[in-house]
């Protein structure tokens, strides 16, 4: 079995022919590929089943963005392919509308975000960056990738039942999604979901507790490493509530029970008939309970990957490294205790709003310090414009974009007016889309070479980057303009029915051209990556020239990783030490190499 | 390919992979019955009246009983391997499975009781959340069970091959099972007494 260790050569620095031929069991081909217990077979399924729902999920926006630029008007190309229920004549349905907009948040969340950011660079690179053959518990790692998957496909059929997909927004509010069409199998794959997300962050956190390489204490981790750690905790903690939630909300759809559902409630003009006496307000709690802790589990791995990647092009050790790591995990916590800012307009009353406005405000603090250590980082260095680094540097102000509009969100006055805008939708996608995205883009060329031993095409990154960069701003920015005009989120002919969101109509359309031109760049993406596994420049273990344990191991590394056991000697950002050698430091090289 | 710490334990942490595997995930099933609780006093606080003697107290206190007195068969089952008492340990966790059976034997006939009655989930805000509460709670005795029927049959073989692993495991479905115990000494007086 153990065949990794016995073909031991002197791994530091050494380029061998092809260390991985020798290095791995031989396995058939399906276990090999498909159903693998090897970190980075997982790490990978991962990354490309949730690259293939971001893209899918962007394809429902690119659809409806055509609704909000033209209401009413065919959609060209695949509208007739629509079918009746959805699109008759090519003409938008107001419950398609309302189907798409649910299933391209849950989408993006949950199937697209979290499992790349998560189960792809947190399986693939967080064994290698401690050290670690694999996860703690392989088996279970592919029993978790295998549950997303089939909550996946669960939700993706949903598309195809009687009465489509789940309609009620990706929040799913009762007494609406307690009795709209679609919800039941919403909810089923959510427990799929949620099920993977906690065997993968119970395995995430032994692992990193557990499988620590010698010499590799906690404050030698790589930021990326903590990063992953902490979002482990808050999938722990925070998504059971939301299976209870999930639970209830079954419940009152198939049992008939009245969680959610108050007496007297009236539907269409008719009682319902059901026993009440429920809460709708409940599910808010216990849906952001999760949810508000979820934003940070889509931000934390994005700064942990813009973290690495920064200390590497600048050539220099992060600037504030320990207020980094303390920020991190006082996120963590306070992230527990924010989650009734998204329900300022609930009535909850004002002692309520004033804590958690409270709480908001304290919250943005280790998020700022994070962001203001990273700007510092760049401070003084020559710095190497790589693909990987273009995005890794417009993170910092897209994310900052992002994070000080939240600002007025968090604060319950200002909330009254831009709740339920497109200030919102606006807000949350600066967050994630330029912010986490662009950090995963940022992550997918930075690993690339690791995983493959081929580096991704330069020219093409570039492209990919500048026009992603120019047609994102254009989609999101104007959402701040519409939703200080007033402009309601969720509304399926763009706002039009209203007199007062006439004046920033017109930009619905510069909104779709971006967004059809954002469509458009990522062919450059797609382009670039399949060419590049063939074709893309071979490298050897280090193309980077960087610091962290991952970088030791052959590109890409065999199954057990590392040729011998890895030791570590020093921090994860040792670059430009005076008076050393070469520009960087490795962790795995000892004093004197 | 060796993981290593499966069976061994990490100096520096003093745990192996399991005992911390399992402490999370328990932390886990405490924030998912955590929120199903805050469901039980939200809901309860938002009633206008809430029912009283709905349910048969000396049914729930025989399942008490038979729980707890369960907890202490799994103690022994593990502590006889311990002292490498391999048919002390079968007996002890075979009592165990069986009074697990025993109380879904008990729950069958309180929820048959209600049902007759026409008395579902769907009938009144107590009921409900007494249902999915119970049910829940039933679902983790059934997923113990068979995880205890998995170590009385094929799982025991490891015995034999890593008594040293066979023992952990069974320490875990311990914890497990004093878990599973506990929430039931919460659900008792919350819906039977109070």
């Amino acid at each position: 079995m153990d065949n990794v260790s016995s073909h031991g050569t002197t791994a530091h620095g050494h380029v061998h022919e092809h260390p991985h031929e020798h290095a791995h069991e031989e396995l058939g081909w399906w276990r090999k590929y498909v159903f693998s217990v090897d970190h980075k077979v997982i790490g990978i399924q991962y990354a490309i089943t949730g690259l293939l729902f971001l893209l899918f999920g962007f394809c429902l926006m690119m659809i409806m963005r055509w609704q909000l630029a033209y209401p009413g008007r065919p959609i060209p190309l695949i509208g007739q392919w629509l079918g009746q229920a959805r699109a008759p004549m090519g003409i938008m349905l107001p419950e398609f509308y309302n189907q798409l907009g649910a299933m391209h948040g849950t989408i993006m969340v949950f199937m697209g975000v979290v499992p790349l950011a998560v189960g792809g660079f947190g399986n693939f690179v967080l064994p290698l960056q401690i050290g670690a053959p694999d996860m703690a518990f392989p088996k279970i790692n592919m029993a978790s990738y295998w549950a997303y998957f089939l909550g996946g496909v669960t939700m993706l059929l949903s598309f195809f039942q009687r009465g489509g997909a789940a309609q009620s927004g990706w929040t799913s509010y009762p007494p609406l999604a307690d009795i709209a069409d679609g919800q039941t199998v919403w909810l089923i794959g959510m427990v799929f979901l949620i099920t993977s997300s906690l065997l993968g962050s119970i395995n995430f956190i032994v692992t990193t507790v557990q499988l620590r390489a010698k010499g590799l204490s906690w404050m030698r981790l790589p930021f990326f490493v903590w990063a992953q750690f902490v979002t482990s905790f808050l999938l722990l903690l925070a998504f059971p509530p939301l299976e209870a939630a999930a639970v209830l909300q079954l419940m009152d759809r198939l049992v008939g029970t009245s969680f959610f559902l108050p007496s007297g409630l009236v539907i269409s003009g008719k009682p319902l008939a059901v026993a009440g006496g429920g809460n709708p307000v409940l599910w808010q709690h216990l849906f952001w309970f999760l949810a508000h802790p979820e934003v940070y589990v889509l931000i934390l791995p994005a700064m942990g990957i813009v973290s690495e990647i920064i200390a590497n092009n600048t050539r220099k050790p992060l600037w504030g490294y320990t207020a980094m790591v303390y920020s991190v995990v006082f996120i963590g916590f306070m992230s527990f205790v924010v989650w009734a800012h998204h329900m300022f307009m609930t009535g909850m009353g004002t002692t309520m709003s004033a804590f958690f406005q409270t709480t908001t405000m304290i919250i943005s603090i280790p998020s700022v310090v994070i962001l203001t250590a990273l700007l510092l980082s760049l401070w003084g260095a020559s710095i190497r414009f790589t693909t990987p680094m273009l995005f890794a540097l417009a993170f910092l102000p897209m994310f900052g974009i992002g994070g000080l509009t939240g600002l007025p969100l968090g604060l319950a006055p200002s909330d009254i007016h831009l709740h339920d805008t497109y200030y919102v939708i606006g807000h949350f996608h600066y967050v994630v889309a330029p912010g986490t995205i662009f950090g995963l883009f940022a992550g997918v060329y930075y690993w690339f070479p690791k995983a493959t031993g081929r580096k991704m095409n330069d020219l093409l990154g570039t492209l990919h980057f500048w026009t992603s960069f120019l047609c994102i701003n254009l989609v999101f920015m104007p959402m701040f303009i519409e939703g200080l005009a007033g402009m309601n989120r969720r509304m399926y002919d763009g706002g039009m029915q209203y007199k007062y969101n006439a004046s920033v109509l017109h930009w619905n359309v510069v909104q779709g051209y971006a967004a059809w031109g954002l469509g458009l760049a990522q062919i450059f993406f797609i382009v670039n990556f399949f060419m590049s596994i063939k074709w893309g420049k071979a490298v050897d273990r280090n193309p980077w020239e960087a610091t962290t344990l991952e970088w030791s191991a052959p590109s890409p590394p065999g199954h057990g990783n590392f040729l011998t056991e890895p030791i570590v000697y020093r921090g994860p950002y040792e670059y430009s030490v005076p008076g050393a050698a070469r520009d960087f430091s490795p962790q795995f090289e000892p004093e004197k190499a | 390919m060796n993981i290593p710490y499966t069976v061994e334990i990490r100096p520096d942490t003093g745990l192996a992979n399991g005992k911390l595997g399992i402490w999370l995930f328990l932390a886990s099933e405490v924030m998912l019955f955590g929120a199903l609780f805050s469901t039980y006093i939200i809901l309860r606080n938002g009633a206008a009246e809430w029912p009283h003697g709905e349910l048969s107290v000396p049914l729930g206190a025989i399942n008490t009983v038979i729980l707890i007195s369960s907890s202490v068969t799994m103690v022994m089952a593990w502590a006889s391997l311990k002292l490498n008492d391999w048919a002390k340990h079968r007996l002890y966790l075979i009592a165990t499975f069986v009074l697990a059976a025993l109380f879904l034997v008990n729950k069958y006939f309180e929820y048959s009781d209600h049902l007759a009655k026409g008395e579902g989930p769907w009938h009144s805000t107590f009921l409900a959340i007494y249902f999915t509460l119970t049910g829940l709670h039933g679902l983790h005795i059934v997923g113990g069970m068979i995880v205890m029927a998995y170590f009385i049959g094929p799982g025991a073989k490891l015995w034999k091959a890593n008594a040293d692993q066979f023992a952990n495991r069974i320490e875990y479905t311990g914890l497990y099972w004093h878990f599973v115990d506990l929430v039931w000494i919460f659900l008792f007086p919350v819906l039977y007494l109070l």
